[in-house]
């Protein structure tokens, strides 16, 4: 079982520009991906994709989860397959508390799996505790005036609660602190199973100190130009995007190229 | 949350008509003769039967409103403007005729009728069936009854209020509610005496082509407090019917009154109503007020601040389907210096409803030092619903404060898409949403309503 992307091409509907060009990637269950890669290279794009979002149109290629074409699934239902997208930035949304939204979104994922309002309540306190969030979170709501910081680890929350099989986190470390990343990163490696997997996107190997990737890719002008280990993201680190481009002899220009 | 699909694909649930024949009734169409029938009939002074017949009057040469939704299609001859069926107000639950308690089943009326069984009084028809005044508040001095028992048994209270605040010639309807009204709540809270349970009635029209102008009034004495809770739900008929309702509310120096409304009118009511509060020095009114349903509703709560701090409040929702015109609001009139109210709109339109809000906030010469606020939000579903908002804002001295802020919005694509990713259906992530947007007013709600409110939002959407 695993999320499999042949050739995906997919253009941004409002200017028709192409954003992905033919990316391919493969991740087995159990595996942690990171995709890292400059500025405006299709890495948020990807994971959008895959979630579904009706900013973008697949033009050509396929997206596999567990051997369910997702390609013209909505939203909603690739969330019931198993997907979670944490957003980059997450949206607020006045009057609907945290603690229901996410009752209502397990329910929404686990029809099968009933849970009691005390069953419910004691695993939200778990993952509040774990998370170290404060416990009045419960009862705000739903991202509203949450500092950045915040959102991300609601989203960390969302996932724990959620248990998806595929979680996708979009530039989860952006914006963290370092004792909020030691936090969000201990929430990924909690979530490690046989069953679950997932893809980290970001620009630093920083929170790939804490989160050892089973693979790292690197994705330059719509495509994941290599794949390596973890040892990848901190030689990148080290280097650059622009020496990794010219060693791989890529006539790409990179959007903070002056 | 849970959405039931079933009952959202079921039709409009509360859409069904009780077997019962009235005891009496006058006949379809209004005439002096009718108006003198309906007085006789309830026995009551001569002094109310000159109210009525003045009104009856005033009411032939008032014009319809110039204003606001269109009334042609609505048939005065057609009404019928007094039936009654028990010829007595039961005292107990065990004596309200079983089709009515199976009525009340139906709505979902029973849970909260249950817990405030005692205290609560529920209109059916044009006159209160059930009233049971719970023994505490009764040992509280708390006069809480139908308005024909009150005119009964507290005839002077009756006379000192009645018509003081809305007066017939106020607009048309409340002229013709000044000659026909029946039924409706009387309460009296006496001086410094607090209700500790909110004070609860249901209303309901029943019998098709039945108008029902029931005749509220409510005084809250010196430092005295009250919340008054009323829901109603109606069935629908092919022909039209009328609610024409007025609410009088006497808040003297000190006090407090909540007035909360919620309204699920069948779609082929015209609910033309009149709600005016008097707020006295450092008193403080409250309208929250809900309209779900009907096919055209004009009702614009008022608060007269006549004493200085005193403080008036409306925080209301409206929700317009597919024929529905929603052309609601709030008035705030300012006699007093240093006094504040506080106006909420929320509405909602969809498959071509009509919400509109429609306001009036007055400021006058002599009230300096007061302030007013008012904050409009309306989401508009689709292409084809519409809204408007119609403030009128008058401030006559350089000392107070007024603000006006209107927002109209879709629903945003990203808050779907959020929602979605979670898991949640389009339909799920939007009434998600729009609970959201009315939370400030269903956390307001007692508990039952608000319980209530959620399924209602839930088959409109």
């Amino acid at each position: 079982m695993s999320l499999v992307i042949n050739n995906l091409h997919v253009k941004i509907k409002e200017n028709n520009r192409e954003v992905l060009k033919g990316v391919n990637l493969n991740i087995p269950d159990g595996e942690i991906h990171a995709i890292m890669g400059p500025n405006g290279t299709g890495k948020s794009t990807l994971v959008q994709t895959l979630m579904g979002s009706n900013k973008y149109q697949i033009t050509d290629g396929e997206i596999i989860f567990n051997g369910t074409k997702l390609n013209n699934l909505a939203v909603d239902e690739r969330a019931r397959l198993g997907l979670f997208l944490g957003m980059q930035y997450p949206t607020e949304i006045t009057g609907v508390k945290n603690s229901d939204f996410i009752k209502a979104a397990m329910e929404a994922t686990h029809p099968n799996h009933h849970l009691t309002v005390l069953q419910f309540l004691q695993r939200f306190e778990h993952c509040m505790n774990f998370l170290d969030i404060d416990h009045h979170y419960a009862d705000r709501y739903l991202n509203e005036g949450f500092s950045g910081g915040e959102k991300k680890r609601n989203e960390i929350l969302q996932m724990m609660m959620l248990k998806p099989r595929l979680a996708m986190l979009d530039e989860i470390d952006s914006g963290l602190d370092i004792d909020a990343l030691k936090v969000v990163s201990n929430g990924i490696n909690h979530m490690r199973a046989k069953d679950f997997s997932a893809l980290i996107i970001t620009h630093y190997d920083r929170i790939l100190h804490y989160v050892t990737p089973d693979v790292v890719h690197v994705m330059m002008d719509g495509r994941v130009v290599t794949s390596g280990g973890p040892d990848l993201a901190s030689k990148l680190e080290k280097e650059g995007y622009a020496k990794l481009r010219d060693q791989l002899g890529l006539k790409i220009k990179l959007v903070d190229d002056e | 949350m849970k959405t039931d699909l079933n009952q959202i694909d079921q039709k409009y649930q509360y859409g069904f008509k009780d077997k019962i024949k009235p005891v009496y009734t006058t006949g379809a169409g209004l005439n002096e003769n009718v108006v003198r029938k309906i007085s006789a009939e309830k026995h009551e002074p001569q002094w109310m039967l000159a109210i009525r017949l003045r009104a009856f009057h005033i009411y032939q040469r008032m014009p319809m409103p110039n204003f606001g939704p269109d009334l042609s299609h609505l048939n005065l001859n057609k009404i019928h403007y007094f039936q009654r069926d028990s010829d007595h107000v039961s005292r107990s639950w065990d004596d309200v005729p079983d089709t009515i308690k199976n009525t009340f089943q139906k709505i979902g009326v029973p849970q909260a009728e249950r817990k405030y069984l005692a205290g609560a009084e529920a209109q059916y028809e044009s006159e209160a069936v059930y009233t049971n005044l719970k023994s505490d508040l009764k040992k509280m001095g708390i006069i809480f009854m139908d308005t024909d028992s009150a005119l009964k048994k507290h005839p002077d209270l009756v006379k000192q209020y009645f018509g003081k605040l809305v007066g017939a010639a106020t607009n048309k309807f409340t002229a013709l509610n000044t000659a026909v009204w029946s039924g409706g709540t009387f309460i009296y809270v006496p001086k410094g005496v607090h209700a500790t349970v909110p004070l609860q009635s249901f209303f309901r029209i029943n019998a098709g082509n039945t108008g029902q102008f029931e005749r509220t009034l409510i005084i809250v004495d010196e430092g005295a407090s009250i919340n008054y809770v009323e829901g109603c739900t109606a069935p629908t008929y092919s022909e039209d019917s009328l609610h024409a309702a007025v609410v009088e509310v006497f808040v003297k120096k000190d006090a407090f009154c909540r007035y909360t409304t919620i309204q699920n009118w069948s779609h082929n009511v015209y609910s033309l109503e009149t709600k005016r509060a008097v707020a006295d020095a450092h008193a403080r009114m409250e309208w929250i007020d809900g309209n779900l349903g009907s096919k055209i509703t004009m009702k614009y709560p008022s608060v007269d601040l006549n004493g200085p701090y005193a403080s008036g409040s409306m925080l209301s929702i409206a929700f317009a389907k597919h024929g529905v015109y929603q052309d609601t609001g709030a008035i705030m009139r300012h006699h007093a210096p240093y006094t504040s109210s506080n106006v909420i709109s929320k509405s909602i339109c969809k498959d071509g409803g009509v919400c509109n809000y429609r306001g009036k906030e007055k400021i006058e010469p002599n009230s300096k030092h007061s302030k007013s606020h008012v904050e409009c939000d309306t989401i508009i579903m689709d292409d084809q619903s519409t809204t408007d908002t119609i403030p009128a804002n008058i401030v006559r001295n350089g000392d107070s404060t007024m603000e006006h802020e209107a927002r109209v919005s879709k629903i945003s694509e990203n808050d779907l898409y959020y929602l979605m990713s979670r898991g949640l259906s389009e339909k799920q992530a939007t009434k998600m949403i729009i609970m959201g947007f009315i939370e400030p007013f269903s956390k307001q709600l007692p508990m039952e309503y608000a319980v209530e409110l959620n399924k209602l939002i839930d088959l409109q959407m």
